[in-house]
Formats: structure tokens, sequence, C-alpha cells
């Protein structure tokens, strides 16, 4: 994820229409070479189709199995089950607090970073991002086990605050990142008009770069938000009383209870938590133009 | 800049720095050494390199590393983006479509898929054996494979986004050039097209190579690292370690090498981007 580091907004953004077939001599081997390359592909296809499909129909399936099958009898009986306060509404709804407070919090600290680092010559700053770029490569899961003991020390285990807090500061590297080459795209120009008529730094910020750079403000919080919301292990290990669960925990223990029996109730739960993660990547990439690509930083 | 630097400081180099500490120690959730944990050198370390569960973990990483990411991900990512070059919308829609939505599902779900997939009733078994094969318990008999699989179809979809980036500004008269000078559709993609993307190459496995060495919750879901420790990763037996035997302090020394492995990659990763782009 992180290389999608130094896309500017509204420039590199959009791939080009793909070429066309070379217009060269016809020859039959190439067609036919041609006509095995779809093949493949569409045997791809199908390869990555089929283990969501199942999970498409088991969910319209009241007597759904675990093998592909279309429904004898389909219905929504399955999501209506599990479409209770404590199974899906109460867990859903934890998870969009968790992940909405700590979106806004990492856009906020990562847009104040980001200023400084966009506009002035640092001494620190490069070191500064070196370390934010080698701090987004970092295996998060390794340090799950001292944050426990350090929450532990703190008593911030089974605080939602306390997990926010940790959820904002594991994304802010790439955030910084993501913000900082956002701001780079916002000309200098404008800010240098409002200083002369005597705005400070932080008013200039907040009435000249942020309202520009507000889709890719928007940008990095759908991204931290999709990140956070699809993360287990965070709240498995920091959250413990089950009213704070979020839904990839309780789907978790959905799964250990009745999960060997109730496929079409857990393929509907799955389907629930899945959505909103759709329908933002969804925004976001009509957005940038058809293809949000994470890699649109690699140069060739 | 403060509030950023504050939570950075806090909630992750603390933690950083804190590991190291706490992997000197005895410190432990349950117990005597709960109440009073005190410092043992390098005790956790020495226990670490004898430790076979620690070595049998660090191979089956590595067999995860290289079989999902290197060759599967990277792999099956280059050929899609290679296949996909010059073919038509339909083409395209129809295999970046599925791709992409596996690698959209959260995590916990796409291991349910494969939990459902690979499971002795699962799709697979059918398939198989309405063609006459013998089905199997994959998640049994052959539970890295399984594991492995999923990773691939999970994380295929980020190598092919770089690759078709990278291939789309590959400059098609060198190729056409090649292609003049009459060399075959190998060579050309071997000393013309490879070499052109190399930095991308490098970037991918990179940057996959660290996703992968995290991954935690697909194969605790599917396999839980069983059966035994059959599909034990550092993850894994770090999180076993520090939650399920109390020893948070081992737990954390397993933790550190993982993060030392990690901490090399990400040096790597710099030198590949970091150059230019600041």
């Amino acid at each position: 994820m992180a290389a999608a580091a130094s896309t500017a907004p509204g420039t590199g953004a959009t791939t080009p229409p793909a070429r066309p077939p070379a217009p060269t001599v016809a020859s039959p081997r190439r067609r036919a070479s041609g006509v095995l390359v779809t093949a493949v592909l569409v045997v791809v296809a199908v390869a990555f189709a089929v283990p969501l499909l199942w999970l498409l129909l088991a969910a319209l399936d009241p007597g759904a199995t675990l093998q592909l099958s279309l429904p004898d009898d389909p219905g929504l009986e399955n999501f209506a089950a599990v479409l209770t306060v404590g199974t899906t509404v109460r867990p859903l709804l934890n998870s969009l607090v968790l992940c909405l407070s700590a979106s806004v919090l990492t856009v906020l600290a990562a847009t104040l970073a980001a200023y400084p680092l966009s506009r002035y010559q640092l001494r620190y700053g490069r070191p500064f991002l070196y370390t934010i770029l080698f701090a987004t490569g970092l295996p998060l899961t390794a340090v799950m086990v001292p944050v426990y003991s350090l929450f532990a020390r703190a008593d911030l285990v089974d605080t939602r605050y306390g997990t926010v807090l940790f959820l904002a500061a594991t994304s802010l590297p790439i955030a910084i990142w993501l913000t900082k080459s956002f701001m780079d795209g916002v000309p200098v120009q404008l800010e240098e008009a409002a200083w002369t008529d005597g705005a400070s730094a932080m008013q200039s910020l907040r009435s000249v770069v942020a309202p520009l750079m507000l889709p890719g403000m928007l940008v990095v919080g759908i991204f931290t938000f999709i990140t956070a919301w699809g993360n287990f292990f965070v709240p498995f290990v920091l959250l413990l009383s089950e009213d704070k669960l979020p839904a990839a925990v309780t789907i978790y223990q959905f799964f250990g209870q009745y999960g060997a029996a109730a496929y079409g109730q857990l393929a509907a739960y799955s389907l629930l938590y899945t959505l909103p993660v759709v329908v933002l990547y969804a925004v976001v990439s009509r957005w940038l133009g058809g293809s949000f690509t994470l890699g649109g930083g690699v140069k060739g | 800049m403060a509030p950023a630097v504050v939570l950075l400081a806090v909630f992750f180099a603390g933690p950083v720095v804190w590991s190291v500490l706490l992997s000197f120690t005895d410190a432990s959730l349950t117990g005597s050494a709960a109440a009073q944990t005190s410092f043992v050198g390098l005790d956790n370390f020495a226990r670490l390199l004898q430790d076979p569960a620690v070595w049998n973990a660090v191979v089956l990483t590595v067999v995860f590393v290289l079989g999902s990411a290197v060759v599967g991900q990277n792999g099956l990512g280059l050929a899609l983006a290679l296949m996909l070059r010059g073919r038509g919308t339909a083409v395209r829609s129809l295999v970046t479509l599925p791709v992409m939505a596996a690698y959209v599902v959260p995590e916990i779900v796409a291991a349910f898929v494969w939990y459902a997939f690979l499971n002795p009733e699962g799709t697979l078994n059918t398939a198989l054996t309405s063609v006459g094969l013998p089905g199997q318990s994959w998640l049994f008999t052959l539970p890295v494979l399984a594991v492995v699989l999923a990773n691939i179809w999970r994380g295929t979809a980020f190598s092919m986004l770089i690759y078709l980036a990278a291939l789309s500004q590959v400059p098609s008269d060198v190729d056409e050039q090649a292609q003049i000078d009459g060399a075959s559709g190998w060579k050309r993609l071997r000393f013309v097209t490879i070499p052109m993307i190399r930095r991308a190459i490098g970037t991918n496995l990179v940057l996959i190579t660290l996703q992968t060495l995290q991954v935690f919750t697909l194969i605790f879901v599917m396999t839980a690292g069983g059966p035994g420790d059959a599909s034990e990763t550092l993850p894994l037996l770090m999180y076993e370690q520090a939650f399920q035997y109390a020893a948070l302090g081992y737990g954390t020394a397993i933790a550190l090498v993982l993060l030392a492995i990690g901490a090399v990659f990400s040096l790597g990763y710099i030198r590949a981007i970091g150059k230019e782009d600041i």
C-alpha cells in the first residue's frame, strides 16, 4: 500500500487507455496465441470468482452448504437471522465509531504534519520523511505483543479511545506520506498571496490549502477507514468486553460458534460487513478516474 | 506537526522501543513473573535459538512468503498484466473485476471464503470428484498449500495493478523495433519488457514481502497454525507464546525477530523508492 506514496492528484492518477492491438500482419499463429491468452485469462477470472460466488449464493440460500450451488429456495432469511442488535448492528456501529474516529484523527494529524514538510525547508524534514517511509514498512503484527503490555500498564486495554489512538498512530505514516504528496500538488502562490495579506501559516493552511486539498484528505481518510475496518488483530488484542467489539472480531466469534453449521448466516454476516468497504472503494476509484492504483508511485 | 509526532512517538515508536526492553525480561501475563518482572538478559534469545518451534516457524514463514508473495502474487500479477496488454475492455473488466474483488474483501472474510472452498464438503472437492479426481481435507493434509493459495488469491490484485501501471509507461517503440529485428515474443519479454520494468518489480517484491511477513488473520482463521504446528508462521507463534502461554517476554523476543526481518526489507524499500521521491 505504501507505493501509493507519490501519486499527485489529477496528474498521474489516470492510466492511459489500453493500447489497441498492434495492427501488424495478422498471421494465423498470432491470432491463435491471442485466443489462447484470452482462454487463460478467462480461466483465471473464473478461479478468482468461484470462491466469492459461494459467499453471494450462500447468503441468499437458507439451506446453504459449503459448496457452491444455486439456492433451491432463495430468500433473505439469513440476513433476517443475523440482523439483530447483538449479532450485527451493535458490532457494526462499534466498527463505525472506531474507524471514523481513527480516520478523522489521522487526517487531522497528517495534514498538520504534512504542511511544514511540504512548504518549508526543514532541517529535520528529510530524516523525518525517511523515518516515516521506514515505519510504513514495519510489520505491525509484530508490535501487538509489546503494545498489549504497554496498554496493560497504562490501563488502556479494553478502552475505545486507546484503540482509536493506536489505530490512528499506525495509519499515520502512510497518511502523512500521502497527504504530503497531495499537498505538494497545491500551488504555493495562493498561500503567498494570503501571507502578503497578513495570514499566519495556520490561517493559510485552514482557509487556503485545506479547501483545495479536501479531495485528497478525503481519500486519505477513506483509505484509513478501509484499513481499520478490515483490521482484526488490533481490536482482537486490545478490546475485551462484548459491547465494545467491532464487527471484525464479533464475526470471528460468530464463525467459532455457528460457523460449522449456519453457513448461510455466516455468509450473510460477511456480506453485511464487507459492503461498506466495497462502497468506499467504488467511490474512491470512480473519483480518481477509474484507477485507484495503489502502485501509482512506481516508476517503471 | 506536534500532534502527529506525539501520536507516533507514543503509539508507534513507544511499542517498538518497549518491545526491545521487554524482550530482555521474563514478563508474563500470569503467575509470579507477572507481578515481579525481572531482567533476564539474553535468556529469551538463547531460548529462541534452541527452540525447534521457532525454527519451524521461520522455515514456514519463508515458505509462505516465497510461495504466496514472491512466486504466487508477483508471478501471477505480472503474468496477468502482460496478458492484459492489448486485450479489449471486455476481457480487461472480466479479469480485473474478480481479481480486485478478492483484494477489496476484508482479510477475515477472505479466510471464511477459503475455509469454505477448501473444506472436505467444499466447492473444490465437489469439482474434483465430479471429474473423477480424489478430494481431500485440504486444511488438514496440505495446510501450508491452503494458506498459500488463499493469500495468492487475496493479494494478486496489488501486484497486477503495479505491473499494469508500470507497463503502461513502457514506450512501445523499443518493443516494436525489437519485433522488426525479428525477436520472438519470449525474447522481447525477457530482454526488452522485463528490464524496462525492473524497478517496479523490485519495489513490488519488497512491498508484498513486507505485507506477507505479517499475515496473521488469514492463517489464524483458516488453520490456526495447525494441525499441530504445521502452518504456524512467526506471527502465529508470537501470538501463541504471548497470549495463550502468557509468556509476554518470550513472545516479544519472537516479535522482535519478525520486526528485524521487516526492518531489513523496509530499508530495502526506502532504497528502492525513497531516493527520487523525497
